[in-house]
């Protein structure tokens, strides 16, 4: 376990590394940010004074050595447009996103799974057709589209919810939430759903599955042969079966719930770790951007890690010490 | 003569599948007394299996029980409300499958799928509960029972887990087992503690045993009564000997021919020619004649059952009497 989790570790720095030189060369390829970020009317002197200050009048390769060194010691680089550290920008921001991703999943999970259970056991009634449908739409409908109209119809027609902003926030051991106000939680609900809905469709299509075809396995057959009732069946033998591929794709899905939080946080104006991105890319903050990249690649790495540790918890056949990966 | 522990009468099973109906089982009738084994034989796919679920009631859509009784202990089973079913099976009709890799549950622990099946039907404890499991587990031969309730599926050989599978079986001192081929999957010596030690506890304890094979050298050790299947009927049904040492039904016989056998070393063993015939929309006559070498014109019609010999029984216009 433990060899498992330092190989892990090590393949991760390696990722982290090639990461940072794909973003550092991408990023120079787009544009100079010194045409962005220093007005056009400064003098020759002037900016030259402000292109050594950022370390842009140094070779690409070498600013990327730079880079790499002060990267070493866990120092990010300082935003071109703020001039302070990259990273405290974004650790900033990471509660407001989590918050955002976290919930969504939640409602992705805690109504999913049901409803899936639901289409599964009773993939012919009209209930379980509805899910299905429900689920068609919600892969299928763009979420951009689906925030736009969440705040029509929820924020400007009925008036029941504020159309974007985080809100106000509590603190809860120094982080700040929106979930523990009122005022908050009404802030959090149409970008959290807005952010659940496609997953909402993964998990209910993925538990539909499962218990489709746990339902023909034998064991669910013996199960009934024990006289178990039909609530135990359905609830441990076929529900535990099927955690584990939901488990696993949640898991690997929260890493992109953050990604496409990128959307919602720009549509409902959500101060997280995405808008904080899209506004970086819009005056070229190399810093800010790696720094992004660096954080959500870590992220991706402690989730896949935390996934294959649960999943081996759920399934007993599987060995961690034993995976070749 | 004792009661019974199980009669089936006039069985039918049909299954309303889109291109018709399979007549899964037709017409089947027997009965198993307490203590007794009953061997229930024939080719893969003549109906026994499904006669078994029709039994315990879990017969899969859209498969249905359309007629007959199932009489346990004088009560008819079918037209029971769903949870008075339930509350029989696994307690008073144990089922144990075919395939032991397939039963367990594999993500739960052994000693959750036993204690739940006795709290299932008795209202005691988890200690209790636990301890009735690892009794069952020591009985059925394994060994530290304690330890191995602890274990999963997956830490099992395939001869241990039918092991498992008949432990829980015997969890609620059942009046009725049926085993479906549990020892097919499994490689001879395995099979033959098996078959011992069932035979044992079925009279030990005096549950009736109903054992589905398609191999008829399992039967002959084994079985008191032996009830022959063929597309869905029985054929023949008579004592293991009588039915072994002089089978009335072509199709018997036709099955005690191919089986290998120390008497016959170096005969050719002997197939039935043709296949099993369809289960769907079947057509009248006897069901067997396209395979048989007795068939004549009257088997066009449906043979009915007969008694040509006192206390056996066969569905033949032909029969082999002497
Ligand atoms: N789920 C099902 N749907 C349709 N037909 C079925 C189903 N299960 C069994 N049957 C039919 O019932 C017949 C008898 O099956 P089965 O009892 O499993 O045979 P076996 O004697 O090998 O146990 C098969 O030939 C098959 O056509
Ligand atoms: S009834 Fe006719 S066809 Fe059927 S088994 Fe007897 S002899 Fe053969
Ligand atoms: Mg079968």
């Amino acid at each position: 376990m433990a060899a498992f989790i330092i190989r892990r570790l090590l393949q991760s720095v390696l990722v982290l590394g090639f990461m940072s030189l794909l973003v550092f060369v991408g990023v120079y390829a787009i544009g100079n940010p010194v045409d962005i970020l220093i007005s056009p009317q400064a003098d020759q002197a002037d900016m030259a004074r402000a292109i050594a200050a950022l370390g842009l009048d140094q070779p690409l390769w070498q600013q990327y050595l730079i880079f790499l060194k002060q990267a070493l010691s866990g120092d990010l680089g300082r935003s071109f447009a703020y001039s302070i550290p990259a990273i405290q920008l974004i650790l900033e921001r990471i509660p407001a996103t989590l918050e955002l991703a976290l919930t969504a999943t939640g409602i992705a999970v805690l109504l999913g799974i049901p409803l899936g259970l639901w289409a599964g056991l009773a993939p012919d009634s009209w209930p379980g057709k509805l899910i299905m449908t429900g689920s068609i739409l919600g892969f299928s409908l763009p979420t951009f589209w689906v925030g736009l109209m969440l705040i029509m119809l929820f924020a400007v027609e009925l008036g029941w919810l504020p159309s974007g902003g985080r809100g106000p926030t509590t603190e809860l051991f120094g982080i700040p939430v929106s979930f523990l106000s009122w005022e908050g939680i009404r802030h959090l609900i149409l970008p959290a759903v807005n952010l659940a809905l496609f997953k909402l469709a993964l998990i209910i299509r993925l538990a539909r599955a499962g218990t489709r075809e746990a339902l023909l396995q034998d064991y669910v057959k013996f199960a009934r042969a024990k006289g178990l009732s039909e609530a135990r069946v359905v609830c441990v033998h076929v529900a535990k079966n099927i955690m584990i591929p939901i488990v696993t794709v949640i898991g690997l899905e929260f890493g992109s719930v953050i990604a496409f939080a990128v959307v919602t946080e720009s549509i409902f104006a959500w101060p997280g770790m995405g808008k904080l991105l899209i506004d970086s890319i819009n005056v070229l903050d190399r810093p800010v951007i790696v720094a992004y990249l660096m954080v959500i690649v870590s992220l991706f790495i402690l989730i896949n890690l935390a996934v294959d540790i649960i999943y081996s918890l759920l399934d007993p056949r599987v060995r961690i010490g034993e995976a070749k990966t | 003569m004792t009661e019974p522990a199980l009669r089936v009468e006039d069985l039918r099973t049909h299954f309303h599948a889109r291109q018709g109906i399979v007549k899964a089982v037709e017409d089947v009738s027997f009965s198993v007394a307490p203590g007794k084994i009953l061997g229930l034989v024939g080719e893969s796919g003549s109906g026994k299996s499904v006669t078994g679920f029709s039994i315990i009631g879990l017969v899969d859509p859209p498969g249905r029980v359309v007629a007959g009784r199932i009489l346990l202990g004088g009560r008819n089973l079918l037209g029971l409300a769903p949870e008075e079913m339930r509350r029989i099976r696994g307690n008073r009709i144990a089922m144990i499958f075919q395939d032991p890799m397939m039963t367990l549950n594999p993500v739960l622990r052994i000693d959750t799928q036993m204690i739940e099946a006795v709290q299932a039907h008795a209202d005691v404890g988890r200690a209790t509960a636990r301890e009735r499991a690892r009794n069952a587990l020591a009985r059925v031969g394994i060994a530290s029972p304690d330890e191995r309730l602890l274990a999963y599926p997956h830490q099992f050989s395939g001869g241990m887990r039918q092991r498992v599978a008949i432990a829980i079986a015997l969890l609620n001192k059942p009046e009725l087992i049926i085993a479906d081929e549990p020892t097919t999957a499994l490689d001879v010596t395995i099979q033959g503690q098996i078959l011992f030690e069932m035979q044992k506890l079925a009279r030990e304890s005096g549950t009736a045993l109903i054992w589905i094979t398609h191999d008829l050298s399992v039967i002959a050790g084994l079985a008191d009564e032996i009830s022959v299947m063929y597309a869905g009927r029985i054929v023949e049904q008579g004592s293991v000997d009588q039915v072994l040492d002089a089978p009335l039904h072509p199709y018997t016989q036709g099955l005690i021919a191919s089986v290998p056998s120390r008497n016959r070393r170096g005969e050719p063993l002997q197939q039935i020619p043709g296949m099993t015939p369809s289960l769907l929309d079947p057509a009248p006559g006897c069901a067997f004649r396209e395979r048989c070498a007795r068939a004549d014109s009257t088997c066009a019609d449906d043979p009915p059952m007969s008694s040509p010999v006192a206390g056996r029984q066969v569905r033949c216009f032909h029969p082999l009497t002497a």
